[in-house]
């Protein structure tokens, strides 16, 4: 498919049920799926003659902790022959166990690891499901917005022990984290007052 | 009487001087042939991505160019785009041409860097010798255009941080007259040299099929013989009203990577030849003083002035909500960022796609049958940087 909406419009009719919501904006499509169709739903768009999204770009996670299903899971396909970008996500909840693309991308493989590492979601059939980024060990999921900046843990060679020990953070000043979020529009009731103005003329 | 044989397993790094930085490549050999490779990354993680969720986005600019810190403008530059698709704003034309010139004189410090110690894994000293006088000379005009030579923090959302000191763009120009001669000698001494071609050609053989499914760009998949390059597919900044080329390889091998590079450089320096004749003086960044600093000037005079300074550097500028993911054509295939901003003056999520981080993925694929001594061959050849592979 050569243009975005005719694209939309061949996948939507393909998978049906499948899409939740498909939008196109800054030249790309992104799709919400179910976590259960995304194996049905990759091999429609990397086999189909019109659609052939033949790479994956990459698969991250966005962690929203305050929502019940916490976990965005996004993949980033690309198609060469017809140019065009995909973005394909679906939300789960913490436990969630997923499916792993490593059976028809092999390049899923580090980047579910990743993503295992990161944000610790764990994929149903991973041939190699390990840490990939942190150190040997590590304990705990970086990327996620509970994690502190500072992390738990510091590394230093004690001299006593001739060795490389692990130990609580100690900070000589707190991470400071200040608020500088400010009505910089000009107060709400300003906004408001002259919004209500611009309708009134 | 049955003799028990043992694969042997050895460890390759994380110091060791042909793994390119901090790679742990734990490899299982059946004599001299590897049979297997694990390489163990993470030993440069510095938590980028977390980081950048943590500061404004003008913060956030410094830490791109410590991810490839050969080429760190080209990182700077996909951050910059994406932030400017999500805000709509248009940058001027000569911040355009100054920023794709820059892409261009990283695109060719990272060439140099890559064959260059790629005839060192195989053997060669010298071209690293004459190489890294022209990565110096290239790096001064990094100094003089951002104050630093390597860490640059130039680009900005809008434009660039400020204009080229007078003088730069005359001394650019004289570059791009005597570089081509010394590429040529680079030349030289590798493409024909007989020992150069024993240690490369038919090495590490990726074929079009392998190069899309384990996501290679860059020169790894125009090695392979896919034409395609995000300059010309899908033009970002002015690359659209310059001419080049792309080349492209045959074979897929180490060798047709090495030549690919060499091809490169000469686009890349046609391609500064053209920004330099096209660039013409105007505006270097938006006027929008909600995303631009004001001039030293204009603080000393304007109250307003003096008011969006001080936000800027204090909450920065706000980026409404939305979720966009923009790529750009990084000296070592395809750099993206995948943005998601909530409205506030900091990104909610940053996933940096580096290029490196797939490729050195492979490495079990591309060196599975080949002797040990292919291995820093092989690694030369996939132009792997630990800046941005760990991030």
């Amino acid at each position: 498919m050569n243009n975005l909406i005719d694209l939309e419009k061949k996948i939507n009719s393909e998978l049906g049920t499948k899409i939740n919501t498909s939008e196109i904006k800054h030249n790309q499509i992104y799709l919400e799926i179910d976590s259960e169709d995304l194996i049905d739903v990759v091999l429609f768009v990397k086999t189909n003659k019109d659609t052939k999204f033949r790479q994956l770009i990459d698969i991250t996670v966005v962690d929203y902790p305050e929502r019940s299903k916490r976990f965005k899971i996004v993949y980033l396909f690309l198609s060469h022959e017809f140019n065009q970008r995909m973005i394909l996500s679906y939300n789960i909840s913490e436990n969630e166990v997923i499916a792993s693309l490593t059976p028809i991308f092999p390049s899923a493989n580090w980047m579910e690891r990743e993503v295992f590492d990161m944000y610790g979601v764990s994929f149903k059939d991973h041939p190699d499901l390990r840490r990939i980024l942190t150190d040997y060990g590590f304990e705990g999921h970086p990327l996620r917005k509970d994690f502190p900046l500072t992390g738990h843990t510091e590394v230093r060679y004690s001299e006593s022990q001739k060795k490389v020990v692990n130990e609580p953070v100690k900070l000589e000043q707190n991470y400071r984290n200040f608020d500088y979020e400010s009505p910089w529009e000009g107060t709400k009731y300003i906004k408001e007052l002259t919004d209500s103005n611009d309708k009134k003329n | 009487m049955t003799k028990k044989i043992k694969n042997l397993n050895l460890n390759f790094g994380p110091q060791h001087p042909a793994a390119h930085g901090v790679l742990r490549l734990i490899l299982e050999l059946d004599g001299e042939v590897v049979e297997k490779a694990d390489p163990h990354i993470g030993l440069l993680h510095r938590g980028t991505e977390k980081l950048i969720e943590n500061k404004t986005y003008m913060q956030a600019v410094p830490y791109f160019d410590r991810l490839d810190y050969v080429a760190p403008m080209n990182q700077e530059h996909a951050f910059a785009l994406a932030v400017e698709k999500i805000l709509e704003i248009d940058v001027p034309i000569r911040a355009q041409f100054i920023r794709v010139m820059f892409c261009e004189i990283g695109r060719i410090l990272s060439h140099i860097l890559n064959v260059t110690t790629q005839a060192l894994d195989v053997g060669a000293l010298t071209p690293s010798l004459w190489g890294f006088e022209e990565r110096e000379t290239l790096m001064t005009f990094y100094e003089r255009a951002s104050g630093s030579r390597l860490h640059a923090n130039y680009f900005r959302a809008g434009g660039v941080h400020q204009d080229l000191p007078a003088g730069l763009e005359t001394d650019i120009a004289k570059f791009c007259e005597t570089f081509p001669k010394i590429i040529n000698d680079l030349e030289n001494l590798l493409t024909d040299n007989r020992i150069f071609k024993q240690r490369n050609v038919d090495i590490g053989v990726v074929t079009k099929e392998d190069a899309l499914d384990y996501s290679f760009s860059g020169v790894m998949i125009r090695g392979s013989g896919v034409p395609w390059d995000l300059r010309k597919s899908q033009p970002y900044d002015c690359y659209n009203q310059l001419e080049f080329k792309i080349p492209v390889g045959k074979n897929g091998d180490c060798y047709d990577r090495y030549l690919c590079r060499i091809e490169e450089m000469k686009e890349s320096v046609k391609i500064i030849k053209q920004c330099l004749s096209k660039m013409e003086k105007g505006p270097i960044k938006t006027f929008d003083g909600k995303i631009t600093p004001p001039s030293k000037k204009d603080i000393k005079q304007s109250m307003e002035a003096l008011i969006h300074h001080f936000k800027l550097f204090t909450e920065g500028y706000r980026v409404p909500e939305d979720e966009i993911y923009t790529a750009v054509e990084a000296p070592k295939g395809e750099f993206g960022v995948y943005l998601i901003s909530d409205g506030s003056s900091k990104p909610y999520k940053c996933k940096i796609r580096a290029p490196g981080f797939s490729h050195l993925q492979s490495m079990d694929y591309l060196i599975k049958g080949h002797m040990l001594a292919d291995v820093p061959a092989v690694l030369g050849s996939l132009d792997i940087v630990f800046g941005e592979v760990d991030r």
